[in-house]
């Protein structure tokens, strides 16, 4: 039964990226990924991250990809872009990509064995102690980080005063 | 029945290499970006697998940073591309070749 | 009282700080009272803490304040602390003590010189140098004193330095005590390898226990040896001192005869110790000593600057604590050191007067009958002649006596013959000054003479201090025939000298003759010099016409800085030349031209990889990824 989903989710998923990749509309591929990512938060809740997968659907699925199709909105390209035309550029990169494939599964293959993935996973209640105890004060400092994004953010698109 | 960690890292690779190709195939900034955060989001499935199949709790509050750091680089990155879009009227990557010395 | 000794070079240090940050916006109201005020402090605090050594009887010596943890690497560490014994006393009462008066001096020599500030400034900030030299309780934190006096004495040198001589005097000066501190760096580095701490306590606690000894001990104790002679001018590295004396006089008179010159003599003495484990490290020291003494002494008879004179003079005197401190008998040397530093400083003071009153004239031969003119200037300065001189019952007297009678004792008899033969020159050299400058005829130029008037009082006072010092300070050291218990300056140092150090078993007899003798060649010079210079005056240019080559070679003082010249720096000087435009110019430069040209031409070789195009950059990414994830796999 697990095993279905999983295939279901993994199905979706590639899927959605293939179709942002032949997608010419950008709008069209955020909302591809917005579902990729959904389904990526599916696999997550798979592994045993209940919390993860909800964070990884809210923020990445939602806030992100909301924020991308703002900008999409305000650079307004009418009719899209093309994906690249010139064949040598894409035979290459695909050349490149399933080289460094074929490495990363040599280099993983240790993993690829094994047992299903079975047994409770972290629930959200462990998690929460882990992160306000032993990570308290990498997370206080995600905070700082995230307010020096927000008014980089700013700065940066602030229109100058002439 | 369960699900192999091994049948989740081989699809983190396979995301992470479509991610790949994407970057190469798109032409513009903004899909170029979309195509990093598919392979940011690939190493984070397998960075999850993996650890699940080394019974690694932590492994999730590492997961959790990562996110947070990708939601405030994608703020930059999005505030970046506004910023050349204003400068330059474009943000095809075919005109922009100024990164040289 | 014993919680407070540390807190001695501080205001110094506090004043100097002030002086060179906010010198400019203060009045000179405020330097000179801000300057001699710190030493004053230190001064106080110096005798509280003296005083407080004889009410802590039964107490363990020395005592010591840890300020703070300061180097702490692998075996080895040093703290940020002072130690306060007799020793340490001795000194600090000498530097501070000599230092107030030179301070208050100062205030009427420099009244009209535009670096107030900043002569009152580097004046300061020696005090301190000085200071943490004597207290420190680690020879690292000695040596950052040793280094301190080194700095303040360059820039003091050369504090005139538009004059060219004066900044040339400055460097040489410096260079040649980098030669002995590198001898210094040396012994200390030894120390720290062998002994792991530089503690004195743990010093003397190796050389005890049996960790430093034989040739080991004799090693350190002669490399430390070179360091003193650089500080303490001594042959073959006392060159630098009569150039010295381009410096204004009060500097002359507290670095370079009071105070810093003697840091070599405190050094030895600080490690007695170490220096008496080995038997021939303290022959070394006692011969190069008496060398010294006599050497400086025979080039002082025939200089005809004032300074000059006395600049020799102190090397000589220098040379005798030496020989003081190799035959063992520290509690002399320590002694003389004391009473030098009095009798010394009193002299270049009044030399300094008498300087001042002829508005800069340093020559002899352009002085002369100015007795009449500085009555109070007259009988200071001579005090300091008679004390130096070793006539009995002055302080110069009974410390001279001290060290010569324990060379004696110790069978140096070679020795002691050479320290009479330089005290007869001494008494010699001093009357000649004295009478050259206030006796016989005038000889003055008109110019200078318009100008003649005495020193004010704030120049005058100190020297009359001084010299009641000069005349009382040999009685705390009275010789061993007035009884075991005469010599108390002997007793008061006992805790530090280590007491195997020093053995003499002199008749009574035996030693009344040797104070005789002492005496007997103070009486010579003082006669020789009579005659030669109020009685007859043709009779040192027909003793010169007689002996010309010896004539010359004194006063060309042995051609030293000239074979110094020639043998070392003019080689050095040619050598480096070649150096510079041979391996320099060609090999060095042409290394860096070379690859600074190959990286240009490879970067435009390269150059057309970047095209600007993100694309292209990404995939040269992925290559390079590839390749080395390729290379670890595979």
């Amino acid at each position: 039964m697990v095993i279905i989903v999983f295939f279901a989710l993994a199905v979706i998923c590639t899927g959605a990226v293939l179709g942002m990749i032949f997608s010419r509309n950008q709008a069209t591929s955020a909302l591809l990924l917005v579902l990729a990512f959904a389904a990526l938060g599916g696999l997550f809740g798979l592994l045993g991250a209940p919390f993860l997968a909800v964070v990884q659907v809210i923020i990445y699925a939602g806030a992100i990809m909301v924020l991308f199709i703002f900008v999409i909105m305000m650079i307004n390209m009418g009719q899209g872009i093309a994906p690249e035309k010139k064949k040598g550029i894409i035979v290459l990169a695909c050349a490149m990509a399933i080289v460094l494939l074929i490495e990363l599964v040599f280099a993983g293959r240790g993993s690829l064995p094994g047992a299903g993935v079975t047994g409770p996973g972290v629930t959200p209640t462990d998690l929460g102690r882990l992160l306000f105890t032993t990570y308290a004060y990498p997370f206080e400092l995600t905070s700082v980080l995230i307010l020096a994004a927000l008014v980089g953010a700013i700065a940066l698109v602030k229109k100058r005063e002439p | 029945m369960t699900v192999p960690a091994g049948y989740f890292f081989v699809l983190s690779l396979v995301l992470f290499v479509l991610g790949i190709v994407a970057f190469f195939v798109k032409r513009d900034l903004i899909s170029q970006f979309m195509a990093i955060e598919v392979m940011l989001n690939s190493a984070n499935l397998a960075f999850l697998a993996l650890a699940r199949q080394a019974h690694f709790a932590d492994a999730q509050v590492v997961v959790f940073f990562i996110i947070t750091v990708a939601a405030a680089e994608a703020a930059i990155g999005l505030a970046i591309v506004l910023v050349i879009f204003r400068r330059r009227k474009s943000i095809r990557t075919a005109d922009l070749n100024s990164l040289k010395g | 009282m014993r919680d407070l000794f540390w807190l001695i070079p501080f205001p110094p240090a506090a004043s100097a700080l002030a002086l060179i940050l906010f010198g400019r916006f203060l009045s000179r109201k405020w330097v000179t009272i801000q300057a001699c005020g710190s030493v004053l402090v230190s001064f106080l605090l110096s005798i509280f803490s003296f005083a407080g050594l004889f009410g802590s009887a039964g107490e363990s010596l020395p005592w010591i304040k840890i300020l703070s943890p300061w180097i702490k690497a692998g075996a080895f560490g040093a703290d940020f602390g002072f130690q306060f014994d007799p020793l340490s006393a001795v000194m600090v009462l000498v530097v501070t003590g000599v230092g107030l008066l030179i301070h208050v001096y100062s205030v009427g020599y420099m009244a009209h010189d535009k670096g107030y500030t900043r002569y009152f400034a580097y004046l300061n900030l020696f005090m301190f140098a000085m200071l943490l030299l004597v207290l420190a309780s680690n020879m690292v934190l000695m040596f950052v004193g040793w280094e301190g006096v080194g700095l303040c004495s360059y820039l003091l040198i050369g504090f005139w330095f538009e004059r060219k001589s004066a900044s040339a005097a400055g460097k040489k000066a410096f260079i040649v005590n980098r030669i002995g501190d590198a001898g210094f760096l040396l012994g200390l580095l030894f120390l720290l390898t062998i002994v792991g701490s530089s503690d004195f306590t743990a010093i003397n606690g190796a050389v005890r226990g049996g960790t430093i000894g034989g040739g080991l001990a004799t090693l350190i104790a002669l490399l430390l040896f070179v360091g003193a002679t650089g500080k303490s001018a001594q042959i073959p590295l006392y060159i630098w001192l009569p150039d010295a004396m381009e410096g204004p006089t009060p500097v002359s008179a507290l670095i370079h005869a009071a105070t810093m010159v003697t840091a070599g003599v405190y050094m030895v003495a600080r490690l007695n110790v170490l220096f008496g484990a080995s038997g021939s490290a303290g022959d070394v020291v006692a011969i190069i000593g008496a060398a010294t003494a006599v050497f400086a002494a025979t080039m002082a008879l025939t200089q005809n600057d004032i300074k000059r004179v006395l600049a020799y003079s102190t090397i000589s005197q220098l040379g005798y604590m030496f020989l003081g401190c190799g035959v063992g008998a520290y509690a002399a040397g320590v002694f003389h050191l004391a009473t030098h530093a009095f009798f010394k400083s009193l002299l270049f003071l009044s030399a300094g007067s008498v300087i001042h009153a002829l508005s800069g004239e340093q020559d002899m031969r352009k002085m002369g009958g100015l007795r009449k003119y500085l009555p109070r200037t007259y009988p200071p300065f001579l005090v300091g002649a008679i004390a130096i001189s070793g006539v009995p019952f002055l302080s110069g007297f009974f410390s001279k006596d001290a060290i010569l009678t324990s060379a004696f004792a110790q069978g140096k008899t070679i020795l002691w013959a050479l320290g009479l033969a330089g005290a007869i020159m001494t008494a010699f050299y001093m009357f000649r000054l004295i009478f050259m400058t206030f006796h016989g005829p005038e000889r003055i130029s008109e110019e200078a003479k318009s100008h003649l008037h005495e020193s004010p009082k704030v120049m005058t006072v100190p020297l009359a201090i001084l010299a009641v010092f000069s005349i009382i300070a040999g009685y705390v050291g009275l010789p061993a025939i007035l009884g075991e218990k005469a010599d108390l300056f002997r007793r008061f140092l006992a805790p530090v000298i280590s007491p195997a150090a020093e053995a003499r078993a002199l008749s009574i007899g035996a030693e009344g003759l040797l104070i005789l003798a002492s005496a007997g060649a103070a009486f010579l010079g003082i006669f020789v010099a009579y005659l030669f210079y109020i009685r007859s005056p043709h009779l040192p240019q027909a003793l010169a016409d007689r002996l010309p080559f010896v004539h010359k070679l004194l006063y060309n003082k042995y051609y030293v800085d000239e074979a110094v010249g020639a043998v070392v720096i003019r080689p050095l000087i040619r050598g480096s030349d070649l150096v510079y435009s041979g391996f320099d110019l060609k090999v060095i430069d042409g290394a860096i031209n070379g690859s600074a040209a190959a990286a240009g031409f490879f970067g435009k070789a390269l150059s057309f990889l970047q095209t600007g195009f993100v694309k292209d950059y990404a995939f040269a990414f992925l290559l390079g990824v590839a390749l080395i994830l390729g290379v670890f796999l595979f």
